[in-house]
């Protein structure tokens, strides 16, 4: 299966169990969604669980708010995580305060946003951007990111069925690319638990979502020279895991976290100030951030501005000859 | 009320063969009315071309993507009279704020092949400096507001660039061009409302081509299209049979006129139909019928416009094949010297964040440039702006695969 089959599955498995499991964004109908995730639900459970709506991302989830109050649970998609910002206020004001505000009277719990995010696919500025740590600063809300379709799944699946809004952010460049054994039945991955993908000695490599591949050609660069690398994948980025991350760099000391969005304010600086307090007398290194450039994605110059696999290479060689 | 009752009626002037609907005395005794032209020769025939141009252009440029020459392309085939024909009817520095189907109000305005086809190949040339997806053009000096993706965020600017157009008095206006499903979003709603509080001299014109990707316009709005929404904001509005070049031309006409000199926002609704898929990446087979299809083609507003020319005896045969030819040697050449061009320099990555870069952007700069140094097979285009020789990337790619043979090799989980 690849990742949108995984993702299809996923939500067919979710639809089947629970009647109020209800489908919706641009284009998701008939069509199936510009990527296909969303094929065969309208047919199967019909236009009132499965439909286009006008294009409106405020409306979009706005809409999934109301209906998440009321007691169903809406998994919206935004076609490009681009295009989630005219829904901002409905997210981060709204979808992520609904249960503090009301004291607990009211809460949008059944919520999931379902959008694909991240670049490598010639998608200039507005069909690139990683918007995770716009979200990650606003308490309430749960933020997810798979790497594989066995992720996608059980993710997905345990993101539904969590009982608060879950923003799901599905790496587009894998979409078809990452192909992998996914069981049929129905199964969840827990939110906000790291995946340790490999243990090893010398130095901890984070990432999440499309960065898990680089981060892992990295590892197999370094295992030439002899550095063993222990690997973690994120996977929730709020809440975050700093349990099995810290534990990590106790046992290495040193860390390189690497992700898409820019540098300043990214994810990869609340990771730092956290393991830096917790690890400090730990630490043989400075932690290194591999990530995009202080600049809007740019289009020809993709392959310059992204971290690869050579750019998170050379992070760990400076880390291990600090 | 039913839908039947809010039905607003169609402006249209020109028939599918050529002959132009009765005016009102004509109408009493049936006969069209074919005696004064609408559109003066010249302006004629070069809204004409303009709009073979785009034809051509469109079609070389989709079968450039299928070949893997271009990355992205969209066509604006079947909605050329919308664009051109409310082009044509505005002055030259009248702001153009549109959408992305709209490079025959470009073209219209001079952009030259060159100039297109430099920024859909993201060369050293594009004005946009290789960071946006083909078809994102922008020209300040023909008033062409640069492409933004986000839908509908030109509108509100749209609403705000013709207020300072007001307040600077030079008798200018802005039109902004979008689709009816980019109508559905908050922006448009917050741009009529301060365009008719405010009182702006802003064309808002909605192409209403029946989709938006797959979502037809029954599936984006319950109520008789776009055109009525004016009514709620207290603004005019008419709504133009959007493939007769001529109704859009004397509709656009009349509403800069109002804009300008009244300074009452207008929302003109020009029904169409999108012919081509949304994409390159679209199929729209997917969700709509051939047959439907088929009676969209038979509407062409090429064809419409060309029959009514010939009609004029102002056009040939000859000269449409002659023309034709011309323009799909001037698209290839183009085409050819543009994909030649290098890409844009390296230090396109930092440049126009800020006014000037911060010392943080060109820390950042010079350590991508200096990790190329290292690895420049790895980085072809920034190595090349660099100077690296593809003789140097060529050893680079060596040294690399000798000292990771293994890696290479080995696939990751
Ligand atoms: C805010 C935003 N949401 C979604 C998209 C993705 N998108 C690009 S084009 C499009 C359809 C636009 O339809 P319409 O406005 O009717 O114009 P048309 O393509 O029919 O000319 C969508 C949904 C986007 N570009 N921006």
């Amino acid at each position: 299966m690849n990742m949108l089959q995984a993702i299809n599955n996923a939500l067919n498995i979710a639809m089947a169990a629970n009647p109020r499991v209800v489908l919706f964004g641009e284009d998701v109908g008939v069509f199936g969604g510009v990527f296909r995730a969303t094929s065969h639900l309208q047919d199967k459970y019909g236009r009132e669980r499965c439909f286009n709506t006008p294009l409106t991302e405020q409306g979009i989830i706005g809409f999934a708010n109301g209906l998440a109050a009321q007691g169903s649970t809406p998994v919206a998609e935004i076609q490009f995580a681009d295009y989630i910002f005219p829904a901002f206020d409905q997210i981060v004001n709204e979808a992520a305060k609904f249960r503090y505000r009301s004291g607990d009277l009211f809460d949008v719990g059944g919520l999931t946003i379902r959008t694909p995010y991240g670049g490598g696919i010639a998608g200039g500025l507005y069909h690139s951007q990683s918007p995770e740590a716009y979200f990650a600063h606003t308490p309430g809300l749960k933020i997810v990111i798979p790497r594989n379709p066995h992720q996608a799944k059980g993710l997905l699946l345990a993101a539904i069925r969590d009982p608060n809004p879950v923003l799901f952010m599905e790496p587009k460049r894998l979409y078809r690319a990452s192909v992998g054994e996914v069981p049929e039945a129905d199964y969840e991955l827990p939110l906000g638990v790291a995946d340790v993908i490999r243990e090893g000695r010398d130095i901890t490599l984070l990432g999440w979502g499309a960065q898990m591949e680089v981060i892992e050609k990295a590892a197999a660069l370094a295992e030439q020279d002899g550095i063993d690398c222990e690997i973690i994948d994120l996977r929730s980025i709020l809440p975050w895991d700093i349990e099995t991350v810290c534990d990590s760099v106790l046992k290495t000391g040193r860390l390189v976290v690497s992700h898409e969005a820019p540098l300043t304010g990214g994810f990869a600086s609340e990771i730092a100030a956290t393991v830096q307090e917790r690890c400090f007398l730990y630490l043989e290194a400075p932690i290194r951030r591999v990530t995009g450039l202080d600049t809007p994605f740019p289009l020809v110059l993709e392959k310059e501005h992204l971290p690869d696999e050579l750019k998170i290479y050379e992070a760990i060689k400076q880390s291990l000859n600090y | 009320m039913t839908g039947d009752e809010l039905c607003i009626p169609i402006f249209k002037r020109l028939r599918q063969d050529g002959t132009l609907y009765p005016v009102e005395e004509s109408q009493v005794q049936g006969e069209p009315s074919q005696d004064a032209s609408p559109i003066e020769r010249d302006t004629a025939l070069r809204i004409y071309r303009t709009m073979l141009f785009t034809r051509v252009l469109d079609e070389r440029m989709l079968a450039a993507q299928r070949q893997g020459r271009l990355s992205f392309y969209m066509q604006c085939t079947g909605e050329e009279a919308t664009v051109i024909g409310s082009a044509a009817a505005l002055q030259d520095d009248d702001m153009i704020m549109a959408q992305y189907r709209e490079q025959g109000a470009l073209a219209w305005r001079g952009f030259s092949c060159d100039e297109f086809m430099n920024q859909m190949f993201g060369n050293e040339r594009d004005y946009g400096k290789g960071r946006q997806m083909p078809i994102h053009y922008g020209s300040r000096d023909l008033h062409y507001m640069t492409i933004s993706s986000p839908l509908a965020t030109q509108i509100p600017q749209a609403t705000g660039y013709a207020y300072g157009q007001k307040l600077a008095g030079k008798g200018q206006c802005t039109i902004t061009i979008f689709g009816e499903g980019a109508a559905s979003e908050g922006d448009f709603h917050a741009a009529l409302n301060m365009a008719s509080v405010h009182r702006v001299p802003c064309i808002f014109l909605c192409r209403n081509n029946g989709y938006a990707i797959s979502t037809p316009s029954c599936e984006q709005f319950a109520a008789d299209g776009i055109a009525p929404r004016a009514f709620g904001y207290h603004m005019q509005s008419i709504r133009v049979d959007g493939n007769d070049v001529i109704a859009v031309y004397e509709a656009t006409l009349a509403a800069r006129k109002i804009a300008v000199e009244t300074h009452q926002p207008v929302l003109i609704e020009a029904m169409t139909y999108r012919l081509a898929a949304h994409s390159s990446s679209d199929d729209p087979s997917g969700y709509r019928s051939k047959k439907e299809e088929a009676i969209w083609r038979d509407k062409d507003p090429i064809l419409r416009m060309r029959n009514w020319l010939e009609a004029q005896g102002w056009w040939s045969e000859e000269e449409e094949k002659a023309t034709g030819d011309q323009l799909r040697r001037e698209v290839l050449e183009s085409m050819k010297r543009a994909e030649k061009l290098a890409p844009p320099a390296l230090d396109t990555l930092i440049s126009d964040v800020y006014d000037t870069p911060t010392p943080l952007l060109t820390q950042q700069l010079e350590d991508v440039k200096q990790h190329i140094r290292k690895y420049p097979h790895a980085y072809p285009k920034g190595a090349a702006s660099m100077g690296f020789t593809s003789q140097e990337l060529e050893d680079s790619r060596k040294v690399y695969q000798e000292r990771h043979q293994r890696v290479d090799g080995g696939q990751t989980s």
